[in-house]
């Protein structure tokens, strides 16, 4: 409810400039780093997030520098003020991108060269764009479950990077909410409702969204072989905007 | 400007990464004829590895004892060492046995006969992993395996005393 | 006035301020027809030594006594020196007994008409530097009110406050009493108590929450659960003064399922006000209405994370969300949410009453009031000890603590929990307080007080916190879940002899982006042990990485090799 009375929200929007890596840019007071910098082809590394779903936070990939601001902060959850003097790259950022990525690759077990999404892979991507070439810490070569019982689809855990969008897109915009994440620290895993198997799934509606919406090869469909499976998850910011579109009917 | 000495050593990999390099075709004699000359490799009828080599291209992960003798062994011995393909940069197709444990790999290939473990045959390490776990690496080539174009750009730049930048062309799985 | 009286004569309901005087004076006439009254510490740590068998033995004891021995025995709360325990308090005598057994019961009750009867080893010097250099404000009442008895709170003075501030106080009034008196945050953030409730105040939004945030968890630390044990009616009273304040209609305390002895008190508190009428609708026959009830932890230290606590009482997994919005603005339910510590709301109450001004003349400039403190490790007097901010460590560590014990020497004081950091013994005379210790790279935390001396290894101790951080990490954000096991497991090879100066950089750099880029304060605390153990003690590790040995001889007996035979296979 805006302050002003029963103005529809987008008349009590303000736009407000702010400058991101010293050029001068402006955004809707609603809006996050991450949109108004993508607005203005300002790239920021993100594998969290994806348009369509609510936001995480919890790669870090897109951490910016905010002035004034101590720590750093989330592009993705940041709301855009006026005045807001971003920095979006600097020597420190990358080197703390590139230890996220090698972290990792660390935490599962991450075999390229053998991967059904090799080639087309987010997180494969991410490395080769911030150059990480070999990684500097000790593989911690966990052991994982992987779960062949859907009759389309199989979830591959040494491949999970615990970034929650199939978790999200489900739960979201499926409305069915069969993943989520069971434990935590480093023994989180993902599951299907309360830890069955995923053919055994009573909320599970096949749609296929999570396969969409996973950035690597944890999830993908029966039948692909090495890099063989493409995603294509743009179709979610479509059902966002035609939700949204839908709501302010 | 006199010829830099080359080696290759193929540890644990699937020697893909040295048929990579033959695939420079022409380019590999062009280079053996004006940049290198090739002092050990499995390629070449030498034995002992050399008292120093400039350049060695180490293919594979480190996965059994011998893998571990030998690749101190070279970084001794050598000036500039190179991790060429994913089993040398992260231990690859090789690592995948490593939740596991030794016992558990040898009892399943055995299919429950007893093992003979001949004398010669060298102990697998507890886990497979890459080279720059064990020894200090000075250039990572990524790949599975890298290109033969990629290849050449490493050694020619190598070859001219600069190090080679291979973001551009390769990457994990390439 | 409420003319209603129960079975025990007291008003049944406290409608006004008369009746909370004559609920007051029946409890002291009550008291009044005993000579003399015996408290039992029936806290968790004198429990845990058998207090309560003490207590059933001194109410017989009691029972069968004669005129000159007359007194009341009753459960009581902790006297601080929780090392002595099981404690037993004679007053008016304001005498204290220690390591008491059933079998002293008799005596005890003897030895109020004759003191000579208890042997020396039960009789502790209540006068004693452990005694007379604290400043209790948080525990003035000294253990000696019975914690489950609303009525003997209210005879020492207890809701007069919370009936002032309703009755006759604004709630703009009561946040300017706050902001006055300086309180900051008790649970470690130190964030101005009269802000944060002016924000919530005046945040937009049909329902504001209270939370008193019961879910201590850093190892070491005791104090939030000793308060809530003996005092569960201040705790309470400090809320529904802030509740008044702020404008909120219902409240939550969260405490940690690990508690259940003051999970139990609190329970019984919220039934006890709320029968009386101080909690629930129209408090103290006032138009204000607000009611609260216990939520339980459930073995997860991140959800003492004000944002993983909301999630957790929203029946959600405890999970951080990105800060800002800060819950003052957005936080139960998307509900304007004012959450604090357990001993925050312990101030409130003593402030409302004495004054901001009085409040504000004890600490320092920056930090005013007392705190409470858990001093434990290796130092004589271990127990809860309460102090004017500003106190060095040195007066709290030697002439409160009494010093490193069996001629060791004093290393090191570990403050802050797993997101603090190691104070050397050159840095003794720092005064206990936000930024001085924050300034050294610890962190004053929320009173954890480890003391260590020369058998401790500051590897170990790294490790140690490391370990906690990595198994209670909540994994939403890559940093904390992957950085505190690599972080962790570095420490282990070094306190194994195999680790290199390599990784001691490589380590040192995690650090820096562990606690850069984390989420939460889990993650952003997690590298700080290590850093500061780096910062004062960098010899020790390059003994275990250079040397292969433990100058402390923890990780392996001194000038052994920590390296252990190498396996095959």
């Amino acid at each position: 409810m805006c302050a002003r009375g029963r103005r529809s929200a987008e008349a009590c929007m303000r736009v407000v400039t702010l400058t991101i890596n010293g050029h001068d840019v402006s955004g809707r007071d609603d809006e996050t780093v991450l949109d108004v910098s993508r607005a203005h082809e300002i790239e920021i590394p993100t594998l969290c997030q994806l348009d369509g779903i609510s936001a995480w936070g919890g790669c870090r990939l897109c951490l910016v520098e905010i002035e004034g601001k101590p720590k750093l902060q989330p592009a993705c959850t940041t709301v855009v003020s006026e005045d807001m003097v971003i920095l979006t790259e600097s020597a420190k950022l990358k080197s703390y991108r590139k230890m996220i990525i090698e972290m990792l690759f660390t935490e599962g077990n991450h075999i390229c060269s053998v991967c059904v999404s090799n080639g087309n892979c987010e997180l494969q991507h991410m490395a080769q764009s911030l150059g990480v070439d070999h990684v500097r810490l000790p593989y911690l070569y966990p052991k994982r479950e992987v779960d062949a019982t859907h009759e389309r689809f199989v979830f591959d855990g040494n491949r999970c990077i615990l970034c929650t969008r199939c978790v999200r897109v489900c739960d979201e915009v499926e409305g069915a909410h069969t993943w989520d994440i069971q434990g935590r620290g480093i023994n989180s895993k993902l599951i299907t409702d309360l830890g069955t198997p995923w053919g055994e799934s009573t909320s599970c509606t096949s749609c296929g969204k999570c396969v969409e919406a996973c950035p690597t090869g944890a999830l993908f469909e029966k039948g692909k072989g090495a890099g063989e499976m493409t995603k294509e998850p743009q179709f979610l910011s479509y059902l966002a905007e035609m939700k949204k579109a839908k709501e302010s009917e | 400007m006199s010829k830099k000495t080359l080696a290759t050593v193929w540890l644990d990999g699937c020697s893909g990464c040295h048929m990579s390099l033959l695939d420079m075709d022409e380019r590999l004699i062009e280079l053996l004829s004006n940049s290198f000359d090739l002092v050990y490799s499995p390629l070449v009828d030498v034995k002992i590895f050399p008292a120093h080599v400039d350049v060695t291209l180490i293919e594979g992960a480190i996965s059994n004892e011998e893998d571990l003798h030998k690749i101190k062994l070279v970084r001794e011995r050598t000036h500039t060492l190179v991790s060429l393909g994913d089993c040398a940069v992260t231990a690859n197709v090789p690592s995948m046995r490593n939740s596991f444990t030794v016992n558990e790999l040898l009892e399943r290939v055995s299919a429950g006969n007893p093992l003979r473990q001949p004398a010669d045959v060298p102990l697998l390490c507890a886990q497979a992993v890459p080279v720059h776990r064990h020894v200090s690496v000075d250039v990572y080539v990524p790949g599975c395996p890298p290109s033969a174009d990629t290849i050449h750009f490493v050694l020619s730049e190598l070859a001219s005393g600069r190090s080679p930048d291979v973001s551009e062309l390769t990457r994990f799985g390439a | 006035m409420s003319e209603q009286r129960n079975h025990d004569n007291y008003p049944a309901r406290v409608d006004s301020a008369d009746d909370l005087g004559i609920m007051a004076e029946t409890e002291r006439t009550r008291q009044q027809q005993f000579k003399n009254r015996v408290f039992v510490c029936m806290g968790t740590a004198c429990q845990s030594c058998g207090s309560a068998d003490v207590l059933a033995a001194l109410k017989k004891a009691a029972e069968a006594g004669g005129d000159e021995t007359s007194c009341l025995v009753s459960k009581g709360g902790c006297q601080g020196n929780c090392a002595a325990a099981p404690l037993v308090s004679l007053q008016p005598q304001d005498r204290l007994y220690q390591h008491v057994k059933s079998e002293d019961a008799q005596v005890l009750i003897n030895s109020i008409s004759d003191q000579s009867v208890v042997a020396k080893e039960l009789v502790c010097d209540n006068k004693a530097p452990f005694f007379e250099k604290q400043k209790r404000v948080v525990t003035e009442f000294r253990g000696l009110i019975d914690p489950e008895r609303v009525e003997e709170y209210i005879a020492v003075g207890g809701f007069e406050p919370l009936m002032r501030a309703v009755s006759e106080m604004t709630p703009e009034q009561v946040i300017q009493e706050m902001r006055k008196s300086g309180l900051r945050g008790r649970g470690g953030a130190g964030y101005p108590t009269g802000l944060k409730w002016s924000t919530v105040a005046k945040s937009p939004g049909a329902h504001r929450y209270v939370i008193c945030n019961a879910d201590e968890g850093d190892p070491g630390a005791f104090m939030n659960r000793s308060v809530l044990e003996d005092y569960p009616f201040r705790v309470l009273e400090g809320m529904i003064i802030a509740a008044y304040a702020v404008g909120a209609d219902h409240g939550y305390v969260y405490v940690r399922a690990e508690y259940p002895l003051a999970v139990e008190r609190v329970e019984a508190a919220l039934k006890s006000i709320r029968k009386i009428g101080l909690l629930g609708n129209n408090i103290g026959g006032t138009k204000f209405s607000f009611d609260a009830e216990v939520r339980l932890g459930a073995g997860a230290f991140v959800c003492g994370e004000e944002t993983a606590l909301i999630s957790s009482i929203e029946g959600g997994r405890g999970l951080p969300r990105p800060r800002p919005p800060y819950p003052a603005e957005s936080g139960l339910w998307g509900c304007p949410t004012l959450i604090n510590n357990v001993e925050t709301y312990a101030n409130v109450p003593v402030i409302m009453q004495r004054g901001a001004d009085w409040y504000s003349a004890i600490g320092t400039e920056k930090c005013k009031g007392t705190k409470t403190f858990a001093l434990s490790g290796r130092v004589k007097n271990t127990g809860l000890v309460e102090v004017p901010l500003g106190t060095t460590l040195q007066e709290v560590i030697f002439d409160i603590g009494g010093g490193v014990p069996d001629g060791h020497a004093f290393k090191a004081v570990q403050t802050g929990g797993p997101a603090g950091g190691c104070i050397p013994a050159t840095l003794l005379d720092t005064p206990i307080d936000y930024e001085s210790l924050q300034a050294l790279g610890s962190f004053m935390g929320s009173g954890g007080m480890i003391v260590m001396d020369d058998t401790s290894c500051m590897v170990d101790v790294a490790k140690f916190f490391m370990q906690f951080c990595m198994s209670e990490s909540c994994g939403k954000c890559v940093p904390c879940r992957v950085g505190t096991v690599h972080l962790h497991d570095m420490l282990d090879r070094m306190t194994k002899g195999e680790s290199s100066m390599e990784e001691l950089e490589m380590m040192e750099s995690l650090c820096d982006m562990v606690k850069d880029t984390s989420l939460c304060g889990l993650g952003q605390g997690a590298p700080n042990p290590v850093v500061s153990t780096l910062k004062f003690f960098r010899g020790e590790y390059l003994a275990h990485i250079l040397n292969h040995n433990c100058p402390a001889g923890v990780c392996a007996p001194v000038g052994e090799d920590l390296r252990r035979p190498a396996c095959a296979l």
